[in-house]
């Protein structure tokens, strides 16, 4: 636990820097505040300039260290948050197939949202939720959410909000009850998704606000899957994307779409090469694909900047460390 | 002659526009409006029981509306069933045009159920649907739900069930007989008694993570028959094993594994409770425990043996940072990456399953292996022919691994 | 009777498990919710013995003020925060304004994003030390990773705009998930699902038993 005094003063300034950014969000000290194409231009020459002095630093022997790259990732996810240079998004066939699932059902059909992952992968999945529950209202469909992670209803509620605030809705011109509902969470992993099969009922006797089934308009009429037509599911893990396949696409065949975390997206492909996945949204990248392909411009495309710079330096640590590895030959080894 | 020539031809031309006007001259108004709220009806309307389900649900297919030839004259079909073929009738579902089946998953087994079948153009949809048309419409029924005593959709998943167990079985008892069976050198197994004797060497611990899954899941079961070992192990060398876990039924078991290793290794006295200790059942609140035990108490190796989501990494790297030595192994294909980076060996998908014969040589254990690898060349022979036969447009093969409809 | 209890009752659930999924007739279509239930309920009490262990490592910690006992001073007081928080506000205790509310938004969801957020750093410092040309696998896996990298974030086609369209970074890296990607993934998907049936049966069969603490 000993710490230099380097190391504590890097803390503190960083927990000023929090305490101020904190105080200047619930200020609104800094709302809408952007670096000037000048600053950014030149954050991003001098960022690249001290790239290519690691790398001369390299050849000449000296290996960089973890806290190096870790700084510098720092730099790349949260520096180009302010930056406003210009991104074209290209829309993978793969995100776009969702879109057109969308697009081919009817006004007042039912849309299943099952958001299964929590608040530690909510930055990543968020983003595309948001943005396919208000494709979803923008369309007139109807949309039933529940969770198979106990923290999933807590985030489907802030994704409907602030899919309301982003089309400018009010509580009269989407009901609840009538245009959405939250059935909840319910634990029992695939062995739910299994008796949503035959009854939704059996599993959800109320919603997530308490009231009962059979009182909610939108699911009155809805016993199981075949009542269903769309369903899309966000996941970040277990139970996920992989159980809903295996139990509602192949036993009950339930159409579905699935958003998933970057990590988790490519244990998906096979599922969508086989059509059990109609489509896929795969991290932040298919969450900003998604908002391109919509229309509807939100949070992923802003994240997009920061992550091009982060893939950006990674591959310039690899460049780096590929370098130190042929100067080294085998013995070469991150230090720290 | 040539008025006479003119009148004759503003005659003609008369008659002939007089001729081309009644040609197209418009129907009544109350015919246009009869002609547009009628929509040819479907044909061939049928009923059946839905196959191979639980019960429940009825079947409702037809041949759609001579209209329906996507110009948008069609914009759905209403299906209405009723208790009794005269009615009344009630709405049931809906579905868009071009489409010919539906399926009401809405019914008790013990009624008898009568279906009738509207193609929807605009002019029905705002103005509805009349008893008139109602009566007009073709029934389907009676028809009665039931449950099936097999499902026929999955007859060749059952096929490829009996024929793998009956492989597997085989296998075991010709190994029980005596039939010496080879088993592959797997690197990660074969590092387990190195990193437990580099522990021992240094004095510290041993860190052994089962995952984040609960005892339900089939790695873990995998992931306690490697703890056995590794306990086996820390006890003959009297090295401390810590067990920090993120469920606590597997709290449980894991308890009950290293307490019987002791024991089996003669040193019963030597395990204490708080080895197999519970942590949290949160996924990020459980990793950032482990890091903080990792950094604070640097053990000398670390086993990670189970199910892992996106903590592998988090885990993993930090435990290389304070110079560990690391052993994984999992069957989640996306966090395998992450552990071949980051551990110094890992045991990479079904070679965790394979652990607890490959630690144990019992004849039984390793002619399961046989039975399953007999498999895995069944499948990759199959994989062969449906590449070729696919290759020539033969689809009928491949469509045996797919669901049967 | 210690061994033979739980073999029979894995044997028992795991062939019901087997045999629900081929027949849909009751009351096969009813045994799996039967069990699941049963396995929710054992899982739930379980919970207790779990926290009480918790509990009770983190305060002989604290009484021999061992090695990071502040650590576990943190660990009781979050525990009975929450817990007194999540009760006294009752049924409505997930509402927005609750205290719980106020806990679960402004510390639960932080320290979790934050946890997830690290791996961000830990990908850089492992990609940097893994991805080396070592050789002609490992540079073709280095190639692989330069294409997607790229390809998955919008500067990648920025700088091959000017290629033809089927060489832009993008559609390189669709290429790859596409096919050599997916190839694989399925390749292991087949063992496991092969070591999955394996393991599972030589469970039921009560061939497997030392999770059961012995071989």
């Amino acid at each position: 636990m000993k710490m230099k005094r380097g190391e504590v003063i890097v803390l503190l300034v960083l927990a000023v820097g929090s305490v101020l950014a904190y105080l200047g969000k619930i200020n609104g000290w800094h709302s809408g505040f952007m670096f000037p194409k000048w600053l950014s231009i030149t954050i991003v020459s001098l960022t690249f300039l001290s790239m290519v002095w690691m790398l001369v630093r390299t050849i000449q022997g000296k290996l960089v260290e973890r806290r190096i790259v870790f700084l510098y990732v720092g730099i790349a996810v949260a520096l180009p948050l302010l930056m406003e240079l210009p991104q074209k998004i290209i829309v993978s066939d793969i995100v776009r197939a969702v879109y057109t699932e969308l697009e081919a059902l009817q006004p007042g059909s039912k849309v299943l949202v099952s958001f299964d992952y929590d608040p530690a992968s909510a930055p990543e999945l968020q983003p595309m939720a948001e943005a396919f529950i208000a494709e979803c209202f923008e369309r007139d469909l109807t949309v039933i959410m529940m969770g198979l992670w106990p923290q999933g209803p807590q985030q489907a509620a802030m994704a409907v909000d602030s899919a309301m605030k982003r089309m400018g809705y009010t509580d009269q011109d989407k009901v609840y009850g009538v245009d959405y509902v939250n059935l909840g969470y319910q634990a029992g992993n695939e062995f739910v998704i299994q008796r949503m099969g035959s009854s939704f009922q059996s599993m959800f006797k109320t919603d997530f606000l308490g009231t009962p089934y059979e009182d909610i308009p939108l699911v009155k009429n809805v016993k199981n899957f075949s009542n269903i037509n769309f369903s899309f599911n966000l996941s970040s893990g277990f139970p996920g994307t992989v159980e809903w396949v295996q139990v509602a696409v192949d036993r009950y065949g339930l159409r579905m779409g699935a958003g998933n975390t970057a990590v988790q997206a490519p244990t998906i492909y096979p599922y969508v090469r086989s059509k059990q996945v109609l489509g896929l949204l795969g991290g932040m990248n298919g969450g900003a694909e998604f908002e391109t392909v919509t229309g509807l411009p939100g949070k992923a495309i802003g994240f997009m900047l920061p992550q091009s710079f982060a893939h950006l330096i990674v591959i310039g640590f690899i460049i780096i460390g590929n370098v130190a590895f042929f100067r080294e030959g085998r013995k070469s080894r991150l230090k720290g | 002659m040539c008025s006479l020539a003119l009148v004759v031809l503003i005659f003609i031309l008369t008659i002939g526009n007089a001729l081309a006007q009644e040609e197209v001259l418009p129907p009544d108004s109350t015919a246009v409006v009869e002609e547009a709220a009628y929509a040819q009806p479907v044909l061939n309307l049928q009923a059946e029981d839905k196959p191979n389900d639980a019960g429940g649900a009825v079947r409702v297919s037809w041949d759609v509306s001579t209209d329906d030839d996507g110009d948008g004259g069609i914009i759905g079909y209403t299906i209405y069933r009723g208790t009794a073929a005269a009615g009344p009738y009630e709405v049931v579902g809906q579905v868009p045009s071009g489409k010919s089946d539906f399926d009401d998953g809405n019914t008790a087994d013990s009624l008898t159920y009568y279906y009738k079948v509207i193609a929807m153009n605009d002019a029905l949809f705002s103005a509805g649907v009349t008893e008139v048309e109602m009566a007009l419409a073709t029934t389907a029924g009676p028809v009665q739900s039931s449950e099936q005593w097999f499902d026929f959709r999955r007859i060749n998943v059952f096929a490829g069930t009996l024929l793998l167990s009956f492989l597997i079985i085989f296998m075991i008892s010709r190994a029980k007989a005596g039939k010496k069976l080879f088993i592959r050198k797997i690197a990660g197994m074969e590092a387990v008694d190195e990193a437990v004797g580099r522990a021992t060497e240094m004095g510290k611990k041993i860190f052994y993570v089962p995952g984040i899954n609960d005892m339900d899941n089939v790695q873990t079961i995998a992931s306690m028959t490697i703890l056995g070992r590794v306990a086996e192990l820390a006890g003959q060398y009297d090295t401390w094993l810590e067990v920090p876990v993120c469920r606590s039924l597997v709290m449980v078991t894991a308890k009950e594994v290293v307490k019987e290793a002791y024991t089996k290794v003669g040193r019963p006295d030597s395990f204490q409770e708080n080895q197999v200790h519970y942590l949290t059942d949160d996924q990020f609140g459980y990793a950032a425990a482990i890091d903080g035990m990792v950094v604070r108490e640097k053990p000398a190796t670390i086993f990670y043996m189970g199910a892992f989501f996106a903590e592998s990494l988090i885990l993993a790297e930090t435990g290389n940072a304070t110079g560990a030595i690391q052993i994984a192994g999992t069957a989640m294909p996306s966090q395998l990456p992450f552990f071949v980076a980051s551990c110094d060996y890992t045991l990479i998908g079904e070679e965790l399953f394979a652990a607890s014969a490959y630690l144990s040589r019992e004849p039984k254990l390793l002619g399961s292996l046989k039975g399953q690898d007999m498999g895995k060349a069944i499948i990759l022979v199959s994989m062969v022919v449906g590449i070729i036969l696919e290759t020539f447009g033969i689809w009928e093969f491949s469509q045996l691994f797919s669901v049967i409809e | 009777m210690r061994r033979e209890i739980p073999l029979l009752i894995t044997a028992i659930a795991g062939v019901v498990f087997v045999v629900q999924y081929f027949i849909p007739h009751s009351p096969f279509n009813h045994l799996d919710g039967w069990f699941s239930d049963w396995f929710s309920i054992v899982q739930a009490c379980a919970i207790v013995l779990g926290s009480l262990n918790l509990l009770m490592i983190s305060s002989q910690k604290i009484a021999r003020k061992k090695e990071g006992w502040g650590y576990a001073v943190v660990i009781i007081v979050s525990f009975f925060l929450i817990t007194i928080i999540g009760f006294a506000g009752g049924e409505e205790f997930r509402d927005v304004g609750t205290g719980f509310d106020w806990l679960y938004n402004y510390t639960y969801v932080p320290l979790s994003s934050t946890m997830y957020a690290i791996l961000a750093f830990f990908v850089a410092s492992a990609s940097y030390r893994a991805f080396r040309a070592r050789n002609a696998e490992a540079t073709l896996l280095l190639l692989a990773a330069f294409f997607v990298m790229l390809g998955r974030v919008p500067i990648g086609d920025l700088l091959t705009m000017w290629m033809p369209e089927g060489f832009r970074m993008s559609n390189l890296a669709t290429w790859i998930m596409d096919f050599p990607q997916t190839a694989g993934q399925r390749a292991i998907m087949i063992g496991i699902a092969l070591g999955l049936v394996s393991t599972s049966l030589r469970v039921i069969l009560g061939i497997e038993r030392s999770h059961l603490g012995g071989e």
